[in-house]
Order: C-alpha cells, then structure tokens, then sequence
C-alpha cells in the first residue's frame, strides 16, 4: 500500500508571491504529489488564469509539454501545450472573490535518472458563476534528468494572493 | 514588490526572496506577448465571424441550416 509522506508545505503571506518552489526534494520516494490551492490577484479575461508546473530540468518554455481536456461550464475543449505543463486549475482575480482552485499533480519516479519524466493532473478552479474550469491533463517532461525542485509560475505578472497554500508529498511504494 | 518563495525540503526553510531585475523584465516581455496574442486571436475571431456571416447571406441559409446541411 502506498504511503504519503508531508515532505513540506507552504502558506502564501499578506505580500502574494510571484512563484512558489519547492527546492532540494529529497530523492527518496517513489512518486512525488504536489496538492495546492492558489488564486492570483490578475485576469486575463477568465475567471482561471494560466499557470506553469516547472522544474529544475524544464524552466519556462523549456520544452515540457501538455495535452487536456478542459471544461469550462459551456463547452469541451482538447488542447496542448508544447513548450510547458499548463495549468488551468487556479482562480484568477475574475472569479468570485475569495475562492481558490485546487490542483493535485501527480509526478512518477521523479528521482530516475534513465526515464523520462511524467505528470498526470487533475485540477478545477472554483468560481460561483456558469464559467469555471475543470482539467485534467498529462505532462511530459523529455528527459531523463531527476527532479529536484518544482516551481509553480503563474502566467505573465499575476501573483499568488494570501491563503494560497501548497503541499509536497513523498509517495513510498511500500 | 512581490517576492518569490522558495521552500528548501531539505532544510524546511520557507525564504521569501526579491524578484532580480531580470526576472521582472521576463515577466513583463510575457505579457506583452501574451496581450499581443490575444489581440490577434481575437481580430482572427472577428475576421472568421464576418467571412462566415457573409458566406450565409451569399447561400441565403441560416446558420443552423447550414449545420444540418453537414450533419
């Protein structure tokens, strides 16, 4: 049976943050879950606002890549993204106030250093109106590099508001 | 001026660090790329809405004709 292990948690302050990263992951576990819950303070133009799951081998428009499938109240959509992991999953300043998205990834044996490495996600962004946003997407890192840090990057200048949290978790395979 | 934080899992430690200038300049490229992409997805939307628009007054059909002629 599998057993989760807090490696560490973060709560967003008064200030916001413009990422969160998680750093000097420890190469012990099998599986890594990264669980958060992020609003930021900026739109651009739907109540979820995009963001990006990084690490220390794919930084920003490093060469990850993502295919979804994404319903947002009205319609389904199936798209990708061929230069990072998107995520859809975090509420933008357009939705309902005080509401936060929620986000579960799941990274499978992060810590190989000859496989390339995966990520399934599973995320919806919380809003009280007909628009919000529910996704669930596969993640491919191309390279065989062990992951070590983990960055949340929400899109262009938004930033993370207070409240926002996030959780590490080591997964041991027994 | 927001901060990045950083948490060290080996140590627990939370930082929260000043964005450098080079960061904040990447930013804000972004969004100038981004406004820019938006600008011309939405005029490509408007152009495709008007070029069907016309298309349906050339047939003489409505719109949901036209989409029971491809059913």
């Amino acid at each position: 049976m599998a057993t989760y292990t807090l490696i560490s948690s973060v709560t967003v302050g008064a200030g916001g943050a413009s990422t969160i990263s998680f750093t000097s992951i420890p190469q012990t576990y099998t599986d890594l879950c990264l669980m958060f819950s992020a609003r930021v303070d900026a739109t651009i133009g739907d109540s979820y606002y995009n963001s990006y799951l990084l690490t220390n081998a794919f930084p920003l428009n490093g060469g990850a890549s993502t295919r979804y499938l994404l319903g947002n109240g009205s319609s389904v959509s199936s798209a990708s993204d061929g230069n990072n992991i998107l995520l859809l999953g975090v509420t933008s300043s357009g939705a309902t106030a005080s509401t936060f998205g929620n986000t579960v990834a799941y990274f499978t044996n992060y810590a190989s250093t000859t496989l390339n490495k995966s990520v399934s996600i599973d995320q919806v962004s919380e809003n009280n109106a007909t628009a919000s946003a529910a996704m669930l997407s596969a993640g491919l890192y191309p390279a065989n590099t062990a992951i070590t840090s983990i960055t949340i990057d929400p899109f262009s200048t938004g930033n993370f508001v207070q409240y926002s949290t996030a959780y590490l978790y080591g997964i041991s395979n027994a | 001026m927001t901060n990045k934080i950083v948490v060290d899992c080996s140590t627990g430690e939370v930082q929260e660090i000043a964005l450098t200038a080079e960061e904040i300049a990447e930013r804000e490229a972004m969004a100038e790329q981004y406004a820019q992409q938006k600008a011309a997805e939405e005029a490509q939307k408007a152009a495709d809405a008007e070029a069907k628009s016309a298309l349906l007054k050339k047939l003489g059909i409505t719109e949901s004709e036209a989409r029971l002629l491809l059913s």
